[in-house]
């Protein structure tokens, strides 16, 4: 039996989000003080130190973004920002959404030694519009930090300033990638920005911008108050640290799971989530949301990490895991999730406006037999191919994603 | 509060025009934006109504023409659509007599689809503007929209 490490969940539950008193009392943004009294550098070099990865669903190494943030340079720079992503949009994903209603502290306190790690003194938290309680919670935990002296001018009497802000987003899935998001902060319709420049040299307003997931903010605080040797005791070797999983669908306690990473799929469906419903067979598991694969039983006993998923052809993606039993129909969900592409498609680029519109209309062609189905499959591999080649952003090039995973792993069942 | 006064709760600053937008919507009895505070928007931030218009028009949560005092956002996401949002949806336009996209009669219920709202542990879910409502059932959604109802002739 597997238990739970808790990382960026680890006050979750044990303080009134509402009450910053509350907070402060059981050891609250001391581990802000401690960061204080580093350099910056010093901060930047124990977060390359401890491999933390972003855990949005790229996992790129955090330290490494905030290294490039802080040496990043240039005659018209005036301004360093940070932001916050949290436009929690993946389909079963609600990781974010938990840390923000029940520990909203841990994310300013992440993003205090953050901004301080690569010189920014303005940032902004995008929250999607839906997320209203976490809207609700953050902003009062902003005002509470205030008025503490937590954030504004000279924190900590280190001479250092930040504001942060709240910023809202209004029904974009799209405005979850980081250059759609800053975008979209800019007060913009949500279209996707060429890459390169990245964010580290040409972000928000053109200046240079630090943009990390909440829950990856989550993790600094702990990283400053244990060190980076703890820290990469905890996980894989090359994903170190803990991932909270949001389990949805066919089990028995469905819900959100913080554990070290390394742990398998199995482990995390019956130690955790209570095993399958009813006892019944396993078809699939949805593993990473809409741009997430479908795996079977080959997958169950492999370490989670961003790594070993891929070794095998599936992702880690969001830490979002949905069950579905032997009774599901895997053909409905592929619908269900093309769907969702063709909605969120910004209409920007040629190839993934009528790709996805494209992809359902094969998928509409559902004929009942075995090898009509196998010739759909084709069809949708072909399309969803190109649209990954010539799409701009993540979102054309995700459809072939769980499309491909299908293939792989259920050419037959389909 | 009056929008004039409202928008003044801002900075003039084009970044803020979605948390703008939201605050004007959702000022409107009838949950929409309406052409004056597009234009109200517009002078405000010193920009052309069209780039606010386009703003508006982009992001799914903004409405450009009346809805009803109650919107109904109905998840339809993967998850929510597997654990059976159908049912609930068809409960939903059954009792009210309107399909997604349409407002009722007597202008006190919207019906939209909406992607994953981030309550995939308790589908199928939705939310009446700011409340989200989980683990639906038939009976639970009657119950809902009944008590809605309920509270809106004491009103009366």
């Amino acid at each position: 039996m597997i238990s739970e490490k808790r990382i960026a969940l680890k006050n979750a539950g044990k303080y009134n989000p509402e009450n910053i008193n509350n907070y402060l009392s059981t050891g609250g943004y001391k581990n802000v003080k401690k960061a204080y009294k580093l350099n910056p550098s010093e901060i930047i070099d124990l977060l390359i130190d401890s491999k933390l990865r972003g855990r949005g669903g790229a996992g790129f190494p955090t330290g490494l973004k905030e290294k490039f943030t802080n040496e990043s340079v240039c005659n018209r720079c005036i301004q360093k920002y940070i932001v916050c992503n949290a436009d929690e949009g993946e389909p079963g994903t609600f990781k974010d959404r938990v840390i923000m209603e029940q520990d909203p502290h841990v994310l300013i306190e992440g993003m205090l030694i953050a901004a301080y790690a690569i010189g920014a003194t303005k940032g902004f938290i995008y929250i999607r519009g839906e997320y209203t309680d976490s809207i609700k919670i953050v902003r009062n935990a902003l005002e509470q930090a205030y008025q503490n002296g937590l954030l504004g001018k000279n924190i900590f009497e280190s001479g250092f300033d930040l504001d942060l802000e709240i910023k809202l987003g209004a029904g974009s899935y799209l405005c979850g990638e980081e250059l759609t998001l800053l975008e979209s902060l800019e007060g913009k319709r949500g279209y996707p920005r060429i890459k390169p420049p990245f964010p580290a040299e040409k972000g928000l307003f053109g200046m240079p911008t630090l943009i990390n997931n909440v829950e990856t903010f989550a993790h600094i605080p702990y990283i400053i108050e244990y060190g980076a040797e703890h820290y990469k005791s905890i996980g894989t070797a090359n994903t170190p640290g803990t991932k909270i999983f949001t389990i949805s669908g066919d089990v028995n306690k469905p819900g959100y799971y913080e554990t070290a990473l390394g742990v398998t799929l199995r482990q995390l469906i019956r130690d955790l989530a209570g095993g399958v419903k009813n006892n019944k067979k396993i078809k699939a598991v949805l593993i990473g949301g809409a741009a997430g694969t479908f795996v079977d039983e080959s997958v169950m006993e492999t370490p989670i990490g961003f790594d070993t998923l891929k070794e095998k052809g599936a992702v880690l993606g969001s830490g979002a895991i949905m069950v579905m039993s032997e009774e599901r129909s895997l053909f409905d969900m592929l619908h269900s999730i093309l769907e969702f592409f063709k909605h969120e498609s910004c209409g920007k680029c040629v190839p993934c406006r009528i790709g996805t519109s494209q992809l359902l209309l094969i998928m509409s062609d559902s004929k009942k037999t075995v090898s009509e189905r196998k010739t759909i499959l084709e069809k949708l591999l072909y399309e969803a191919e190109y649209m990954a080649k010539s799409s701009l952003c993540p979102l054309g090039q995700s459809p072939i994603i769980p499309i491909r995973s299908i293939n792989q792993f259920f050419n037959d069942q389909f | 509060m009056d929008n004039k006064l409202l928008i003044k709760t801002f900075e003039p600053r084009k970044e803020n025009m979605l948390n703008i937008l939201h605050v004007l919507q959702n000022n409107n009895p009838q949950n929409f934006l309406t052409s004056d505070d597009i234009k109200l928007v517009a002078n405000y931030l010193n920009i052309t109504y069209s780039s606010v218009y386009g703003v508006a028009k982009y992001y799914t949560m903004f409405s450009l023409k009346p809805r009803g005092k109650y919107v109904i956002r109905v998840c339809k996401s993967p998850m929510c659509h597997m654990i059976g949002n159908k049912e609930i949806l068809q409960e939903i336009e059954n009792s009210l007599e309107i399909k997604p996209g349409e407002t009722s009669p007597d202008k006190l219920f919207s019906v939209e689809e909406t992607e994953c709202l981030g309550r995939c542990a308790k589908s199928p879910v939705l939310m009446i503007n700011d409340k989200t409502f989980t683990a639906l059932d038939k009976e639970k959604i009657k119950n809902i929209l009944q008590t809605i109802r309920f509270d809106e002739q004491n009103i009366k």
